[in-house]
């Protein structure tokens, strides 16, 4: 063993222990062990230590690989063992050191889980087993060639997302199939089975032609390419369009998830027009939301005596341009006195803002006006000719059309005139102004812009939950916004929707997430920030920045080292 | 005389113009709220001494937060907004150490000795987890453009946040009841809680050590020679990362050191604690004139009796209903104030140029 990496390959798998612990402890184990991903092969909490062992193994694997191809997989088994092992010191020393009584998730549960349902050495050796398994799997994936890895990868991703998605697809599905692929947790053994090999074959295929079918579309002329995008959007539309009727009454759960998943993506365009346009990072931008949902509360419940003396309750769409204006109206008056701040002051002014408005809204002076704690029920639905909305299913309609309305704007702002002018004030607000550009008036209509779609979104919000409480528009509603186009990719439209879905979807279908959303979250910011800070979907100009910033850092590496 | 305003009017744009009168009408609320409340005779001068004695209190646990705040700012120019959780960390941990001494009824038999090891456990816990946010989330983004690393630092406050959640749980949970802080000293005929005399006593003490740190050893000189200019403290062999590490440990230790004292006043520690005294603590920073320490020191303890104030100056002058709700209210629109005013804060200049 000439020239093995020892030190990196140790401290790897300590550090992969350290995340392992983290994860135990803080409970995510045991509570995502409860939800079956193969029906009594794999949880998802066991699935989750796998992936700390198949990550750390294979940034070790690939360290020795550098020396040795054997080492890859010893290296693999390594960082395997080491993590197993310290998982089972864990699990052996709940008891007699009580670690209970501070650790809270430190729980007969979790022994269990680490143990997998076996007492003393015999878990211990079965943890070990598995552990050092995963690391051998990550060191052999290292000597995979790399069209070989990628769709054996991607198969096994999508074969356990279906697996995690278990009760969105078990109710789409007619019986027949679902019976064979699902069971009441998770997938059958045959059913995984099935998905993991046609995955695979599928991924191998794109691997193998994916390229080329690509190619030869680009190569088509514009004019032929055209029809076919707008074929394929107007496909997705027809299908989203008749959603609802084919599922029918089966689909309210999942009609559930997916409003509230727009309702995100609404704010998050109106977000991305603030932060990711004009570069101003908004963290009171839950104030808007808040604006937005509770003029058209307050307008149209039939409560709130103080205000019905003066006003009788308004319909829906007399209360919606009210609530909408009034959400722009604030982003102008929020506006103006932080014109002349910038960054990070920017960010701390608005997270005030927010927070005073969430303080005015509970506090028992403006209660005859705003409801107090206790919110205000009652809020107007929607109607069209005699139809109101009620279940999900009609309101995804209307938050469809926001979503549209929201996109549009976006789209025909950005290469505008004045989407120009944003993009000079985020990239340099001193050399925007030098340019002739009138700062004040286009940070104005940033803000604007922004709020009333957070108002619109708002709106639909009250309506939808027929009834408001100001703990819905705390501040961790403004963060969640901002991670969801973070991990989109800030400025990209895709990546809204992309990061609405993985962020706000995710948890709203698996309940054991939800008590561990923040943790994932601010893990997802700080990774991103350092990893990826284009997003899962960039922006096309920050993506070709990005490309560039690390181009010239290796030219600058580079550099330094023929210095030396 | 004449020319020179008609010169200045022509120059004031609309938004000057709104600004201005935006700090017009405050003052005058302020004004008009305060000699209502202070002619209405609703409190003794006894109440009012009481509130700023209060005040004092818990401005000088703001104060040793800020100085968190105002060191990262100093060296990196970045707002460390998971500093309140690096104040929430030590506390929260030390709980179980403070549970399991009062089990053993050391509490009672050695009060003094008992709490000097609480504070050791929350100072090095928190500054065990200000130095390795620093060493695993900010360093690889130094240099980044400057809403990255502010974007990372709520991330990891969040991510923070909820990790000790995981841990310990999201129950309140309460210090043991120390019988040497029971009762009241009287003193200049004032009859003052003892455990806010102490709490007091201890902040200027471990303020007055942490300044003395920075200003007299030789780990403080480079501190502040990074702080001055990051490059030239290197070319003079300065070690720039240890002194970054080094003054997110200072911070630490300050901000657990201060969250015993919040433990002490508000009886309680939980996974939240940190967010509202963080943010509060940040204004006192800013309002001290941000990378200033004396500065943070006199903002904090300015912020919490003008907090303690507050709501029984001039909101109830004003009428407004269960006032003591809006306190929190008052920090931030302080916040916000400053900020738009005053970024540069009362005393300092030096840094907040580049803001």
């Amino acid at each position: 063993m000439r020239g093995f990496p020892w030190r990196e390959t140790i401290r790897t798998g300590l550090l992969g222990s350290v995340v392992a612990l983290h994860l135990s402890l803080v409970g995510m184990v045991e509570a995502f062990s409860r939800r079956e991903i193969v029906k009594d092969v794999v949880t998802l909490g066991q699935l989750l230590l796998l992936l700390v062992v198949l990550v750390a193994g294979y940034l070790a694997a690939r360290k020795a690989a550098e020396r040795n191809k054997a080492y890859a997989i010893i290296a693999g088994l390594i960082v395997g063992l080491i993590i197993g092992a310290v998982l089972a010191a864990l699990a052996l020393s709940i008891k007699p050191l009580h670690l209970r009584q501070v650790f809270t998730n430190a729980s007969r549960g979790l022994v269990r889980v680490l143990l997998f349902d076996k007492k003393g050495m015999a878990g211990v050796l079965t943890l070990l087993a598995v552990m050092g398994g995963g690391g051998i799997a990550a060191g052999l994936l290292e000597l995979l060639p790399n069209h070989v890895r990628r769709p054996l990868l991607y198969a096994l991703i999508a074969t356990l997302t279906l697996g995690l998605l278990r009760d969105i697809f078990a109710v789409i599905l007619p019986r027949s199939i679902s019976r064979f692929f699902y069971t009441s947790s998770g997938l059958t053994v045959k059913g995984a089975v099935v998905l993991a090999v046609a995955w695979t074959l599928y991924f191998a295929a794109a691997e193998r032609w994916g390229q080329q079918v690509r190619g030869r579309l680009e190569a088509l002329p514009p004019e032929k390419q055209k029809p076919l995008r707008l074929g394929a959007y107007a496909i997705a539309l027809i299908l989203l369009l008749v959603l609802p009727k084919l599922l029918g009454e089966r689909g309210g759960y999942i009609f559930e998830v997916l409003d509230i998943v727009g309702i995100y993506i609404v704010m998050g365009l109106g977000l991305n027009i603030v932060v990711g346009f004009a570069g101003l990072l908004d963290l009171g931008y839950v104030a808007f939301f808040a604006i937005g949902a509770y003029t058209m509360a307050v307008l149209t419940t039939p409560e709130l005596p103080a205000v019905r003396q003066y006003i009788p309750p308004m319909d829906f769409w007399e209360a919606l341009p009210l609530a909408l204006l009034a959400s722009l109206l604030s982003g102008i008056i929020l506006g103006v006195p932080v014109l002349k701040t910038r960054g990070d002051y920017l960010a701390i002014i608005t997270l005030g803002f927010g927070e005073i408005i969430r303080l005015l809204v509970i506090s028992d002076a403006l209660k005859p006006i705003l409801g107090g704690a206790q919110g205000i029920t009652g809020v107007a639905r929607p109607h069209l000719f005699g139809w109101t909305a009620k279940t999900p299913q009609d309101f995804f309609y209307f938050i469809l059309v926001a979503i549209a309305i929201g996109f549009f704007i976006s789209v025909r702002l950005k290469d505008s005139r004045l989407g120009r002018a944003w993009k000079a004030i985020r990239e340099d607000e001193d050399v925007a102004i030098a340019m002739g550009i009138d700062h004040v008036a286009t940070k104005l209509t940033a803000f604007a812009t922004g709020a009333t779609l957070a108002g619109l979104s708002g709106a639909i919000f009250s309506s939808k939950l027929f009834s408001i409480a100001p703990h819905s528009f705390n501040i961790l509603i403004s963060i969640y916004v901002l991670s969801l186009l973070i991990v989109g990719g800030i400025g990209s439209l895709p990546g809204v929707v992309v990061g609405a879905f993985a962020l706000v979807g995710l948890p709203e279908l698996l309940r054991e997430f939800a008590e561990y959303r923040m943790l994932v979250y601010g893990a997802a910011l700080v990774m991103m920030m350092i990893f990826r800070p284009q997003g899962l979907w960039p922006e096309t100009l920050h993506a070709e920045e990005y490309a560039r910033r690390k181009g010239t850092s290796t030219a600058k590496t580079a550099t330094a080292g023929a210095r030396e | 005389m004449w020319e020179r305003i008609r010169v200045r009017l022509r120059h004031l744009s609309g938004t000057d113009i709104a600004l201005w009168l935006i700090s017009v009408v405050l003052v005058v609320l302020i004004v008009v709220g305060s000699i209502n409340s202070l002619t209405s005779g609703r409190y003794t001068v006894r109440q009012w001494m009481d509130f700023i004695i209060f005040g004092l209190a818990q401005g000088g646990v703001y104060a040793l937060i800020a100085l968190g705040y105002t060191m990262v700012y100093g060296v990196l120019h970045m707002i460390n907004f998971a500093h309140s959780e690096v104040f929430m960390s030590g506390p929260f941990t030390a709980y179980f150490v403070a549970n399991a001494l009062d089990k053993a009824g050391y509490f009672d038999s050695h009060p003094i000795i008992s709490l000097a090891i609480v504070f050791v456990v929350a100072m090095s816990v928190s500054m065990f987890v200000a130095v390795v946010l620093e060493i695993l989330a900010y360093r690889p983004l130094r240099g980044s453009p400057r809403l990255v690393p502010l974007i990372t630092a709520i991330g990891a406050s969040f991510f923070l946040q909820y990790t000790f959640r995981g841990l310990y749980g999201s129950g309140v949970k309460a210090y043991p009841d120390i019988a040497m802080l029971h009762g009241t000293w009287s003193i200049a005929g004032l009859n003052i809680q003892k455990t806010l005399v102490v709490v007091f006593i201890a902040a200027i003490l471990l303020l007055v050590g942490l300044y003395t740190f920075v200003q007299k050893t030789k780990i403080g000189m480079g501190i502040r020679a990074v702080a001055e200019d990051q490059q030239a403290a290197a070319l003079m062999g300065v070690d720039v990362d240890r002194m970054i590490s080094m003054t997110f440990a200072v911070g630490g230790a300050g901000a657990g050191a201060a969250g015993v004292l919040y433990a002490l006043i508000f009886k309680q520690v939980h996974f939240f604690m940190g967010f509202v005294p963080g943010i509060k603590a940040f204004t006192a920073a800013v309002l001290g004139g941000i990378g200033n320490i004396p500065g943070a020191m006199l903002g904090g303890l300015f912020l919490g009796v003008f907090e303690s104030l507050g709501p029984s100056l001039f909101l109830e002058g004003l009428g407004v209903p269960a006032a003591y709700q809006l306190k929190d209210a008052i920090a931030f629109t302080m916040l916000v104030l400053v900020l738009i005013f005053r970024p540069t804060g009362i005393l300092g200049e030096r840094i907040a140029k580049r803001a």
